[in-house]
Formats: structure tokens, C-alpha cells, sequence
């Protein structure tokens, strides 16, 4: 009985017709997919992207050399030197992040005390070589100039919970 | 004896002792800001509260003395209160910038408020703002953060002897300052970094460097004066960021002299970090193959005697006994290592060592100084001498110019004359020397470099031998070095062999072949113009600008070596960082030149080497250990004590911050001899 139940069903596609049932329900609901690169997902203000280095509204940068960010990153993806600028306040000299060492945790984010390197909402920083990758301070404050009002907001919006 | 019960732990104190220490001796920490082991007490931080039974309120244990049947709790409700209640207080007006303040990672108030203090703030108020002091080229002041310990004070005052620091206007209004502004004038100024608990003093030339979490930290052996001191040298990388004192209590107790602490600098200037060979009389760059070929050659059908090698003052002992070695290979008996031309008899051990020993000097109830400055040519020994001088007011006298040495000392005369006049007990001080018990004669360089040196040697032997110094419980007679190596070299017998020639008759063109190793202390002048000097050092210095071939070397952080210092004390300082560029460790160059002769000599690592050097001479065998000896023979060094002549003894070193090849290339030693020195050259002329 039952082999004559299959044999039927084989016959009649049943399986077939099942999977085109499926596919013509996919075929009316809305698309998950979307049109990258001119159409983008959306993301949490917590979003882990690319670094970088903020100002505060006057133009002074934030950044103190005070190497919390350098003694937490477990992937010691951080170099900093520092020394006394000349008007004595204390300043890097370097801040280089290896962004191929570096894993996205946002340690550093959360160490710093003044809220001046940041892990802001691009990802979309590919390069064609690998040098490109060793970021330096200016790369990194270039980066904070370029994104302040995103980084600004996100932030805000995450004050909330920290 | 007091027997105190700590938490449920009974211990045995002196009488006499405070709480505090009975807390120690029963291993219980109590946290302190004010209290320090060297200083006098000033129980005003109140951070080691404990308590006391039968007391009604918790005391300070640091200046409480302990009673028999004590029963003292250090961790009750009561106490924790206090102290959360104390660290409230001192946080009032300590700023918040931790992460700005050089102290972070190693700050006792960091320390102790993560342990006893609370988890947040109640203070919502202004909080006070001092303005910073200018405390000289050293110590950086960020005064807002001082929390009025008063430790500095106390250390400048009774340790350093300069009471430069003190403190004005009381309460919250204290501050600790000069009054009037100006630099610290104390060659061991640099202590006071060390013993802020917090960051109101941290080290100027360091400032904002490195965190101390990122540093490598390396046992070594400081080597810019002869005390021999214990430091911790901080590296990272390749550079040595700073210097700090290691605990030894026979030595140099905590402290460190400010040259030691501060020349870093000068490690990464100037520095020799290739070969160098003299082609048509300019100096070009050379490989090291370059280098020993063009020297091998220079040598080939010089007979021994015309050949000769001098030991500078910061030689390691492995560098020097292979250079002897290599010396007796090439049939040459002309060595020295007394470039100032000190008349140093290396005869007998106890000729040329600092025989009562540092830490004797706290046994000392008279002490004569003949030609030397201690505070110029040996601070922290110094700051003994002081320490002795205050516990027990014992004579001081001094045979020489005067001098401040912070302590006071009676001039007996500039020049040897006051010797002879001791010795016949005409002089005023002899009854002193007389009574003494244990009396200490200190021979410095300055009396030693003259052409009679010998002769002040011999008188000053049996200047120590008259006035009872020299018995068999106590060796009074006592030669202050002021080169860390002079002393390991006359232990390797780094003076002229039978027939060999001595550094003045070296000089002149009596040696076709020269080899300095790291001697830069004499005018290169005076050597004669036909004479080939082979230069193995690591700074650019005087006698690389006279080499015909430069042996790039490794200074004494760069290479494992061993030093013995004034009183004979072997101590091993260990590789800090690698040597820059094609640089080498001394020893291996000179090993590796005795192959390329064909004179191999019979070892090749640093086992090996440290065995041939115990074979040398027995001492090296006794690491950081020192037996007290007193005096066996009473018979004294070659010399006669008639014949002195009349004049004026001389400072052995002028100016504190220079006086060699790395002090020299460093920036901030010159900043210290522009403030510091200057002044009083100028004021001399």
C-alpha cells in the first residue's frame, strides 16, 4: 500500500509541485536582499566599523597618550608614542592602528576616558594593498573629521545605556 | 621586647617600635602615604589607621610605639571605615587625570583607593588648584596633586641635606615648594620622584615617555660613579627610557644618584654603531672584517713592548680580562687602567679598597676626608656619611678645598701639609681622630692624581695606622673611587706586568700600538702622533676622535658584565637592550680579534669567560656578597710620606654631570651642568 502511495506521488510531481508552491510564495513576499552598494542594511548606533580619532568642537584632538586603548587590545594592534607638545600638554607623537591585527572588539573605544578614538559606522574601508591598512594619526583623525557627525550621534544615542 | 598580637598573630617587636612595623612583622599591609622607612615620621596622611583594643578611636600606626599585650586589628569594621573615610579626604582635592598623569600604573593613591577606598565620589564642590613649582631641569611639578605628605621635604632635608623644600600656609591652603623659586640643589634630587606617592613629582626628561606597564624592567649596575649602586633600568624596544634604584641596603639603601638617573639620554647620542678605519687621515666607514684586517696588519712585526692598551672607567671586567689575555698573547706587559694617573699601589687589595665598607660607615665615630668630595664623586655615599653624621654628630674633618658636603666638616687644611701635622699630632683634630673608636681615613682621587699621589697613599696609611684604624676588628683606611672599573682592574691586575709600561710612559710615541678601550679621560694630545690607536668603546668621544680604527662597543646596559666597586663588592649587571647597529659586546670584539691573529683565546661564550675570570683572580667567584675584613698587615703601600709636596689638593671632579663619554652626549646632563655648574665656574673666575 504504502509503495503504491509513493509511486503515486512520484507520478504526480508532488514534490515538485510542493517546491514551485514555495517558490512562487518567495516570488510575492518583499526582497531580503538589497541593492548594495546603492542601497545599504541598516546598522546599531553600537556598530563596530572603522577607527577614528576625534576632535573636540574647538579642534583640539581629544587623544591624551594615555595608552589605555594600547594596553587593552588584545590583538596589540595599537602603537602609540608620546611626548610634551610644546605648549606642555601631553600629546602623541604616533598613534598607529594595524587594522589587519585589529578584531573589532572596541576595547579601545570603551577604555578611553575622553571618548577620542571610536569605532565609527563605515566598514566599507577595502583597500588595494595591504600598507593602506596601517593606519596612522593623521589617517585616523582625517577619519574623525570626516565622520564627527555620525560618531557624534551614535554616541549620544548609546549614552543611554552606558 | 614587646609581644603585640596583630589579627589573632602574636609577634615580638623591639621596644620602641611603632605599630606599624609590628603590622609588617606579622606580614599584615597597612596602607601609607606619609611613612617611610628612611625618613623620620609625620603621621599626617592618617591613611594607616588600625585599631586598638581599649583605644576609643582608631590610632595612626605609623607614630604610635607599641605596648606589651597590645591587641591591634587592622582589618576590623572600624578600621575599614577610617580608611574609606581618609581616602574620601585626600580625594577631595586630588584632580581626576589619571590618564594625563605620569604616575599612572605605579601611583600608590591609585593603588590604595582601588583597595580601600570607596567606588564613587560624594564631593560635588570646587576642588583646589596650586600653581606648579619650577624645581629645576629634573623634576617635572604638577602640584595640584600633591597630597602634602611631606615625604620630599623630609627626604630633602634630612637625607639630600639641602633643605630647599618646605612648606608654606597650613590646611587646605599648604603648598610644598622653594618659597623662592629655584632649581634643587642636590645631587640626589632625583629620589623625590621615587618617593611622591602620587604624581606631583615625576621625572622631567621622562615625562609623558612610556607607561610603566609597557616597560621591560632589567637588574643592572650602575657604573657612572664606583659605588657600584643597584638600578632597575627600563627599557623598551631598543632605547632605555629610565633609570631606578634596587633596594640594597649595603650599598645604596634606596637612592640614586641624579647623573645615574638621568644620563639615559645620552645612551641613544653619539654613539659608535659601526667600524671605523682612518684611510689618508679621515675616518671612513668600515666592516668589521675591514677593521681587524687593517689593525692585524698594523701589527704584524711589532714586538710586544711597543705595543700597549689602556682600560677606560666603565669597562666591565670580562671586556678588560680579555684584553689582558689578548695583550699577553701579543707579548706585551703595558697595561693600565689608571688614565687619570691616580698612584693607585695594586700590590695589596686593601691598598686601593673602600675597606671599612659602605655600610661601615655607619659604625664610623670619626671620619677624615683627604682630597675628596664625596657628594660630588659618590652622592649616595654621601648621603651615609650624612645619615651617620646626624645619628651620632661624630667628627668630620676635611684635608682640601672646601667643599659644602652637606654635613658639617672641619677644614684642616688645604693641602698634605695637615697630614704631616695630624701625623705629628700637632693639629687641632688629632685628639679627635685619637678618641675615636672605629675612625675612617677617606683617600679621594684628587689626592692620589698628583705627582706626590703616592706619597698622600703611604701618609694616609699610616695616618690610619696612628689614630688606631687599622686593627683586626676594623679596617679604617678607605679610597674613594670615583671610576665604577678602576677597581675591577686592579683586582685583574690591569696594571703593567714585570718590564710593561705605565699610562704616562705609554703616551708620547713610546708604543707603536694603542688600544683604548673606552678610555676617553686624558688629552688624546698627549698621545704620539706615529702611535696607531685602536679605539673599542660606544660613544664618540675624545678617543674616537683620535682612533685610527673604531671598535664600535656596547655601553653597560647593552651587554652582561661585571663590576666590583670601592669597597671590592662583585655585582652583575644584566643586557638591558642590544647593542645598536653592527655594535658588539667588548669582550667578543676582542675574542674575535684574537682569532683573526691567530692567537685564539680559550673561550668562547660567558660561562667560559666568568670561569677564566675566577681563575684570575678569586674575588669574581663572590657575587654581590662581601666578607668584612679588618686590617691583617699594618705594613702600608710603596710611597714616603716625607715627601709630599705643599700644594693645594684639587676637586677629583669638577663638574658632577660630565664626567664621561655618555654623560657627555646627553642633553639633559647638559642642561644640569648649564644651571647647576656653571654658575659657581663662573662665580670662581
Amino acid at each position: 500500500m504504502a509503495f503504491l502511495d509513493r509511486t503515486a506521488r512520484s507520478m504526480l510531481l508532488g514534490e515538485l509541485v510542493a517546491g514551485l508552491v514555495l517558490t512562487l510564495r518567495y516570488f510575492f513576499t518583499r526582497k531580503a536582499t538589497i541593492n548594495y552598494p546603492y542601497e545599504k542594511g541598516p546598522i546599531s548606533p553600537r556598530f563596530k566599523g572603522e577607527h577614528a580619532l576625534r576632535r573636540y568642537p574647538n579642534g583640539e584632538e581629544r587623544c591624551i597618550a594615555c595608552k589605555l586603548c594600547e594596553a587593552i587590545c588584545p590583538a596589540q594592534a595599537i602603537t602609540i608614542e608620546a611626548e610634551p607638545r610644546d605648549d606642555g600638554s601631553r600629546r602623541t607623537t604616533r598613534y598607529d592602528i594595524d587594522m589587519t591585527k585589529c578584531i573589532y572588539c572596541g576595547l579601545c573605544e570603551e577604555s578611553c576616558p575622553v571618548d577620542a578614538i571610536v569605532e565609527g559606522p563605515n566598514f566599507e574601508f577595502a583597500t588595494e594593498t595591504r600598507e593602506e591598512l596601517m593606519y596612522d594619526k593623521a589617517k585616523l583623525l582625517s577619519n574623525g573629521d570626516r565622520w564627527e557627525p555620525e560618531l557624534s550621534r551614535r554616541l549620544e544615542m548609546d549614552a543611554p545605556y552606558r | 621586647m614587646a609581644k603585640v598580637t596583630v589579627d589573632g598573630i602574636e609577634v615580638e617587636v623591639p621596644n620602641g617600635s611603632t605599630v606599624l612595623q609590628a603590622c609588617e612583622a606579622a606580614g599584615k599591609e597597612i596602607p601609607r602615604f606619609c611613612y617611610h622607612e628612611r625618613l623620620s615620621i609625620a603621621g599626617n596622611c592618617r591613611m594607616c589607621l588600625v585599631e586598638i583594643e581599649r583605644a576609643p578611636k582608631p590610632v595612626s600606626s605609623c607614630s604610635f610605639p607599641v605596648a606589651d599585650n597590645m591587641v591591634v586589628k587592622t582589618d576590623s569594621p572600624m578600621v575599614r571605615n577610617g580608611r574609606r573615610g581618609v581616602m574620601e579626604f585626600l580625594l577631595i582635592n586630588h584632580p581626576l587625570d589619571c590618564p594625563i598623569c605620569d604616575q599612572g600604573g605605579e601611583c600608590d593613591l591609585q593603588d590604595q583607593a582601588l583597595g580601600y577606598g570607596m567606588d564613587h565620589s560624594r564631593y560635588k564642590e570646587n576642588k583646589r588648584a596650586v600653581k606648579d613649582k619650577d624645581l629645576g631641569p629634573l623634576v617635572k611639578t604638577v602640584m595640584t596633586r600633591c597630597i602634602q605628605c611631606t615625604r620630599c621635604i623630609r627626604f630633602v632635608s634630612e637625607v639630600a641635606g639641602v633643605p630647599d623644600l618646605g612648606a608654606t600656609s597650613r590646611g587646605e591652603n599648604m603648598e610644598v615648594g622653594t618659597y623662592v623659586e629655584r632649581a634643587l640643589g642636590s645631587e640626589l634630587s632625583g629620589n623625590i620622584i621615587d618617593l611622591c606617592p602620587v604624581g606631583a613629582l615625576t621625572s622631567k626628561p621622562y615625562a609623558f615617555t612610556a607607561r610603566p606597564w609597557e616597560l621591560k624592567k632589567t637588574d643592572g649596575i650602575d657604573v657612572l660613579d664606583a659605588v657600584g649602586t643597584n638600578i632597575r633600568i627600563d627599557s623598551r624596544g631598543p632605547e632605555v627610557l629610565r633609570i631606578l634604584p634596587r633596594i640594597n641596603n649595603d650599598v645604596n639603601e634606596e637612592w640614586l644618584g641624579d647623573k645615574s638617573r638621568f644620563f639615559v639620554d645620552g645612551l641613544k647620542r653619539r654613539r659608535l654603531d659601526r667600524p671605523w678605519v682612518r684611510r689618508d687621515g679621515r675616518l671612513v666607514p668600515a666592516s668589521w672584517a675591514e677593521a681587524f684586517a687593517t689593525i692585524a696588519q698594523r701589527l704584524q712585526g711589532v714586538p710586544g713592548e711597543r705595543i700597549g692598551a689602556v682600560a677606560g672607567d666603565l669597562c666591565d671586567a670580562e671586556s678588560m680580562l680579555a684584553l689582558k689575555d689578548l695583550m699577553a698573547a701579543l707579548g706585551s706587559a703595558n697595561l693600565d687602567c689608571r688614565q687619570d694617573g691616580a698612584r693607585l699601589d695594586a700590590s695589596r687589595r686593601d691598598f686601593y679598597l673602600f675597606n671599612s665598607s659602605i655600610a661601615g660607615i655607619e659604625e664610623a665615630d670619626a671620619l677624615l676626608l683627604v682630597g675628596s668630595n664625596p657628594r660630588h664623586e659618590a652622592p649616595v655615599l654621601n648621603a651615609r656619611i650624612r645619615k651617620q653624621w646626624l645619628h651620632t654628630n661624630m667628627p668630620l674633618g676635611v684635608i682640601g678645598p672646601a667643599a659644602d658636603l652637606t654635613y658639617a666638616a672641619t677644614t684642616l687644611g688645604d693641602g698634605p701639609g695637615a697630614i704631616s701635622a695630624l701625623l705629628d699630632g700637632s693639629h687641632s683634630f688629632a685628639p679627635m681622630l685619637r678618641d675615636a673608636k672605629k675612625p675612617m681615613i677617606v683617600v679621594g682621587q684628587g689626592a692620589l692624581r698628583r705627582p706626590d699621589g703616592a706619597a698622600v697613599l703611604a701618609a694616609c696609611w699610616k695616618l690610619a695606622a696612628a689614630f688606631g684604624g687599622l686593627s683586626a676588628g676594623w679596617h679604617g683606611f678607605n679610597v674613594l673611587h670615583t671610576a665604577a672599573a678602576r677597581v675591577g682592574a686592579l683586582d685583574l691586575g690591569f696594571v703593567p706586568g714585570p718590564g710593561g709600561r705605565g699610562f704616562e710612559s705609554m703616551l708620547g710615541g713610546r708604543v707603536d700600538v694603542l688600544w683604548l678601550l673606552g678610555a676617553d679621560e686624558f688629552d688624546t694630545a698627549r698621545i704620539g702622533a706615529d702611535t696607531f690607536v685602536v679605539y673599542q668603546g660606544h660613544h664618540g668621544d675624545r678617543g674616537a676622535a683620535r682612533a685610527d680604527v673604531i671598535l664600535p662597543g656596547a655601553a653597560f646596559t647593552e651587554k652582561p658584565g661585571t663590576y666590583v666597586n670601592m669597597e671590592g663588592r662583585v655585582q652583575r649587571g644584566l643586557l638591558a637592550v642590544y647593542p645598536p647597529g653592527q655594535a658588539r659586546e667588548d669582550w667578543r670584539i676582542v675574542r674575535a680579534f684574537s682569532e683573526v691573529i691567530g692567537r685564539t683565546l680559550p673561550y668562547n661564550d660567558l660561562p667560559a669567560l666568568r670561569k677564566r675570570l675566577e681563575q684570575a683572580n678569586p674575588v669574581f667567584a663572590r657575587v654581590g656578597f662581601l666578607p668584612r675584613f679588618g686590617a691583617g698587615d699594618e705594613s702600608g703601600p710603596a710611597g714616603d710620606p716625607t715627601a709630599m709636596s705643599a700644594a693645594p689638593l684639587a676637586p677629583a671632579v669638577t663638574n658632577y654631570y660630565q664626567t664621561d663619554a655618555i654623560t657627555r652626549a646627553s642633553p639633559t646632563m647638559a642642561a644640569c651642568t648649564e644651571i647647576y655648574v656653571a654658575p659657581t665656574l663662573q662665580a670662581a673666575e
